[in-house]
């Protein structure tokens, strides 16, 4: 072992953190009736719509489910490319 | 006035259903309280063994649903407690044999004798699930500190919501206090924030649970035991008084090593 690992060790999430995570995920999804295949899904269409009308980054879009105790948002960050690489096309 | 119907319920399988619905049902008692106990769990009777009267049932739940015997004949009585009774399921039959509006007017029937009517429900959140739940006015819902069961016990809560339940509980059996603390193990309290309901108990992972079922002799007539602690603050909540939880203790090396107190 290096000692480095020795170090990594504790900057890895732990148990519990890694549970209530992957927790509060599947549940977004349970409660939106959603799986992630049809989220993704649901994002690619996102993206071909606004690239209509906006030059998107697609590979930077992320579409994820926010959480609190009293609803369930769907939260879309859709950045778009920079415009002067927009004005050399 | 009728007495009030409790089920305790929990979408997965395994979790300490039918471990509650004893506890709380004896704990009831020993505070004093008539309480009737049903087993809906058709076809997997348990609850008869968790309360030590395996021995005694002579006519059942689904007996009673098809007439073959009075209301009263398919009541055990417990020897501890003469104020609480125990309508055991049926071992050899299906839950298909229960329609919701027999379950029903069983459960009223029961509330009109006793103070507390406590319902042993199956898991899972098909049939068994919503005939066990139909004349509830509260429902417990039992979870683990594990992310599948608090996924089921989320769909429980959210069915429960739509079928227009208020109020109901949470419990958190099994929890390791050593887990939580080297942080291997969901805290109680995320599990209430995620599941956004009210907690009304945490059970703590104890052998005294199984030396109590081996026995039939609920944990909760043990006076030194935790878990037996934790289900008798859950009876008081249940009487409406306001009790502070416990800081679950890390079980002593002795008990981690033997089982020993």
């Amino acid at each position: 072992m290096r000692i480095a690992d020795l170090f990594r060790r504790r900057s890895t999430p732990s148990g519990q953190d890694i549970a209530e995570q992957r927790l509060r995920l599947v549940l977004a999804h349970d409660r939106a009736n959603i799986s992630p295949g049809m989220l993704q899904i649901l994002k690619d269409e996102i993206i071909a719509v606004i690239s209509k009308h906006l030059d998107v980054d697609a590979d930077k879009v992320e579409v994820n489910f926010a959480e609190d105790q009293h609803e369930t948002r769907l939260m879309a960050d859709i950045p778009l490319q920079s415009t002067r690489n927009r004005s050399k096309n | 006035m009728a007495g009030k119907i409790i089920t305790i319920t929990s979408g997965k399988g395994g979790v300490g259903k039918t471990t509650t619905t004893a506890n709380l049902s004896m704990g009831l008692a020993i505070l004093g309280a008539r309480v009737i106990c049903i087993d809906a769990d058709i076809g997997l009777r348990n609850l008869d063994m968790m309360l030590g009267l395996e021995n005694r049932i002579v006519y059942d739940l689904v007996n009673l649903i098809e007439g073959r015997c009075r209301f009263r004949q398919a009541l055990i009585r417990d020897k501890r407690f003469p104020e609480l009774h125990l309508m055991p399921a049926a071992q050899t039959r299906d839950k298909k044999d229960i329609r919701e509006e027999d379950m029903e007017r069983i459960a009223r029937q029961a509330a009109e004798m006793a103070d507390y009517v406590l319902i042993d429900s199956p898991a899972g959140i098909e049939h068994g699930f919503r005939y066990s739940t139909v004349a509830a006015d509260q429902v417990l819902i039992v979870t683990n500190p594990e992310v599948t069961a608090v996924r089921d016990a989320d769909r429980v809560i959210g069915l429960l919501e739509a079928e227009g339940h208020k109020n109901s509980k949470l419990i958190i059996n099994r929890v390791k206090p050593e887990l939580v603390r080297r942080n291997e193990m969901m805290d109680t309290s995320a599990i209430v924030d995620i599941l956004a309901i009210d907690l009304i108990g945490i059970i703590p992972e104890d052998s005294d649970i199984l030396f109590a079922s081996n026995r039939g002799s609920p944990v909760v007539l043990d006076k030194n035991s935790a878990a037996g602690q934790a289900f008798r603050e859950v009876t008081y909540r249940l009487q409406g008084q306001d009790v502070p939880f416990t800081p679950l203790k890390e079980p002593s090396l002795l008990k981690k090593l033997f089982g020993l107190r």
